[in-house]
C-alpha cells in the first residue's frame, strides 16, 4: 500500500487510523489509515463493492442507524481531536458537524425553503430572521439562489434533478458543516447537471473540507486534490490526484485507472 | 412462421385476451351490482320514511312516528370516543414498531399477534369489554364502554395501516433527516408522520367505517334497544361549558336500532329498518369518500 505522500503544509482535517468496519460477521473495511486534508477535495474511487461508500458513511456514523454494524479503529476530527467513532461520542453530534449529500437527490417533500431550513430547525434555531438569512446564504453558496428565489415556498419536487441535488447541497451547507460527504452525487444526473455540481464542489472547498465517493474516474481527476483507490475493503493507494492518475505506484491502481480492470 | 400463420396465432391469443377481460368484468359486476341492488332496495323500501322527522324523532311504538335521533347521536358519540382512543394508540404503536423497535423475536411475536387480532370475531371483543370495561372498570353500559370496545376492535386496522404508510417512505428520506443531526423523534415529527398521514388517515377512516356498522359487541356490552332520551350535551351554557357526563350515559347505535326494527312483525317497521339501513350505508360510504378525498389531497405534493 502506498499512502499519504508528504503534503505537510496542509493541515489535516480528519485522520483515519486502522479503521475496520463489519456488517455483522462480514468485514467490509480492512485497517484503513489515511488523512483528509483541510479545505481540499479528497476522492474515494474503486470498483463497485470495494467499500468506498461504506467508508464514507463511517464519517457521519450512518451505520449506527442499522443493527449489527461495528467499527474498529479511529477517525480523529481536528482541531478538537474528537474520535468520531468513540462510544461516548453521540452520532447525532457527529452528524451535526459533518454534512452529507446522497447518491440520488433526496429533497424532503416540503417547500424549497423548508428543505434548507430543516437542519437549522433541528438545531433549535427559532429566529425567523436568522433562518431566512442562513437559507438564502446556503442557496447562494450552492449556486441555486438565482434559480429559486422567486419560488422559495413551492414544493422542492418541482425542481429538476440537478437543481434538487444542489438543493440537497444547500441543505447540508446551511448548518455550516466542518466536513461535507458526497456519496456519488452525480450518478443520477445528466452531463450538464453533473458539470454544474462539479464546479460547485470546486468552489466549495474554500469554505469546507470535502470527501467524495465517485465511480467515475474522470470526475475524481477533475474535482479532487487527493485520491484514494480502494479495492475489496482495503485502501490500495492514496496520494495527490495528479500523481496518482499520471504515475500510480501500485500495479492494481494502474490497472484500474487505465481501464484494464473494474 | 409465415405471416398468415403469425396472424392466425395472434387472433387466437386475442380471443383469450377478450375472454379474460369479459370474465373480469363479470366478476366485478357480481360484487358491484349485488351491492347496488341491496342499496337500491333499501332506498326504495325506506324512501317513504326518509324525511326530516325521521332524523329528529325518538323511536316509538308507532312506526310512522319513530325516528333515529337517539341512534345517530349515539353512533356519532361512540365514534368520537372510538377515534379518540384508537387513533393515538394505533398510530403510536405503528410508529414505534416501524421506527423504534429493533427487529427480534419479540417484535415478530407482536407482529403475528396484531395480524391475528385483526381476525378475532367482534363478539369476542364484546365479551372482553363486558368483563373488563363494564364490570371490572365499572364504566357500565355506557358510550365510553362502547367506544373503548370499538377502539380495541379497530386498533389492529389502524396499526397495520400506519405501518404500511410508514414503510412506503423511502429510506433515503430518513437518512437525509438523520444526516442533518435529527433525532428519531424529530425525524418522526417532521417527516414520518406528515408523509404517512394520507395512508394513516385512510386506515383510520376505513376502521371507523367498519366500527360504525358493528352490532354484536355493542349488544354484548348491553346497549339499549329502545331509548327515548339523548345523552347530556357535551357543551353547556354555564362554566366550565364542557361536560363529559355523556360518556357514562346509556345509548343505542344505528345498527342496533335497525336490528330492533327488523325483529318487529309489523311491515311499517320494516320500512323504518330499510330507511335506517340506507342512512347507515350512506354514512359508511361518506366516510370512505372522505378517505379517498383526503388521500388524494395529502398525496398531491408527495411523489417517490
Amino acid at each position: 500500500m502506498v499512502n499519504d505522500l508528504p503534503v505537510t503544509e496542509i493541515a489535516p482535517k480528519a485522520e483515519v487510523r486502522e479503521l475496520s468496519f463489519y456488517y455483522g460477521d462480514f468485514q467490509a473495511l480492512k485497517h484503513i489509515t489515511m488523512t483528509v486534508r483541510e479545505r481540499k477535495v479528497t476522492a474515494l474511487i474503486g470498483p463497485s463493492g470495494c467499500g468506498k461508500s461504506t467508508f464514507l458513511r463511517c464519517f457521519n456514523r450512518m451505520h449506527d442507524l442499522y443493527p449489527g454494524n461495528r467499527y474498529e479503529g479511529k477517525i480523529v476530527l481536528h482541531p478538537e481531536d474528537t474520535d468520531l467513532l468513540a462510544r461516548d461520542v453521540d452520532p447525532i453530534e457527529v452528524r451535526m458537524r459533518i454534512g452529507m449529500v446522497f447518491q440520488k437527490p433526496n429533497p424532503f417533500p416540503k417547500s424549497i425553503f423548508e428543505n434548507v431550513a430543516y437542519g437549522l430547525r433541528v438545531r433549535g434555531e427559532s429566529s425567523r430572521r436568522a433562518i431566512e438569512e442562513k437559507v438564502e446564504q446556503a442557496l447562494e453558496d450552492a449556486a441555486l439562489l438565482d434559480e429559486v428565489k422567486d419560488r422559495m415556498h413551492q414544493p422542492a419536487f418541482n425542481l429538476s434533478g440537478g437543481q434538487q441535488q444542489r438543493l440537497c447541497i444547500a441543505r447540508a451547507l446551511a448548518t455550516g458543516p466542518e466536513l461535507l460527504l458526497f456519496d456519488e452525487p452525480t450518478s443520477s444526473l445528466d452531463p450538464i447537471a453533473t458539470a454544474a455540481i462539479e464546479e460547485l464542489i470546486h468552489d466549495l472547498k474554500t469554505q469546507v473540507t470535502i470527501l467524495i465517493v465517485t465511480h467515475n474516474m474522470q470526475q475524481a481527476a477533475r474535482v479532487s486534490d487527493f485520491t484514494a483507490y480502494m479495492y475489496l475493503g482495503e485502501l490500495i493507494e492514496f496520494g495527490v490526484t495528479d500523481e496518482l492518475f499520471i504515475k500510480p505506484q501500485m500495479k492494481q491502481t494502474e490497472d484500474y485507472i487505465t481501464g484494464r480492470f473494474g | 412462421m409465415k405471416p398468415t400463420e403469425i396472424r392466425a396465432l395472434i387472433a387466437s391469443h386475442r380471443r383469450y385476451d377478450a375472454l379474460f377481460a369479459l370474465l373480469g368484468v363479470l366478476a366485478l359486476m357480481i360484487g358491484v351490482l349485488t351491492f347496488a341492488a341491496l342499496f337500491a332496495d333499501m332506498a326504495l323500501k325506506g324512501a317513504g320514511r326518509l324525511d326530516w322527522n325521521f332524523f329528529t324523532a325518538f323511536p316509538s311504538r308507532h312506526a310512522g312516528q319513530a325516528g333515529i335521533l337517539s341512534a345517530w347521536v349515539g353512533s356519532t358519540l361512540v365514534m368520537v370516543v372510538t377515534a379518540a382512543f384508537a387513533v393515538p394508540l394505533g398510530v403510536a404503536a405503528g410508529v414505534y414498531l416501524e421506527e423504534y423497535a429493533r427487529r427480534n423475536w419479540i417484535t415478530d411475536l407482536i407482529e403475528i399477534n396484531i395480524t391475528n387480532l385483526a381476525g378475532v370475531p367482534s363478539i369476542v371483543y364484546g365479551l372482553l369489554a363486558l368483563g373488563l370495561f363494564v364490570y371490572q372498570f365499572g364504566l357500565g353500559q355506557s358510550i365510553l364502554s362502547a367506544g373503548l370496545t370499538l377502539a380495541l376492535l379497530i386498533l389492529p386496522v389502524v396499526i397495520v395501516a400506519t405501518r404500511e404508510a410508514i414503510r412506503s417512505i423511502p429510506q433515503v428520506i430518513r437518512e437525509g433527516s438523520y444526516a442533518l443531526g435529527a433525532t428519531k423523534w424529530q425525524t418522526v415529527r417532521y417527516h414520518i408522520l406528515p408523509y404517512s398521514s394520507a395512508g394513516i388517515l385512510t386506515g383510520i377512516i376505513i376502521g371507523m367505517a367498519r366500527a360504525i356498522g358493528e352490532t354484536a359487541p355493542i349488544i354484548t356490552i348491553g346497549a339499549l334497544t329502545f331509548i327515548a332520551f339523548l345523552p347530556p350535551a357535551p357543551l353547556q351554557a354555564e362554566a366550565p361549558f364542557l361536560s363529559f357526563e355523556w360518556l357514562l350515559s346509556p345509548f343505542t347505535v344505528m345498527p342496533i336500532q335497525m336490528f330492533n326494527w327488523t325483529s318487529r312483525p309489523e311491515a311499517a317497521f320494516q320500512a323504518n329498518a330499510a330507511a335506517a339501513g340506507f342512512v347507515l350505508v350512506a354514512m359508511t360510504l361518506a366516510m370512505n369518500a372522505l378517505a379517498i378525498w383526503l388521500r388524494y389531497r395529502l398525496r398531491r405534493n408527495i411523489k417517490w
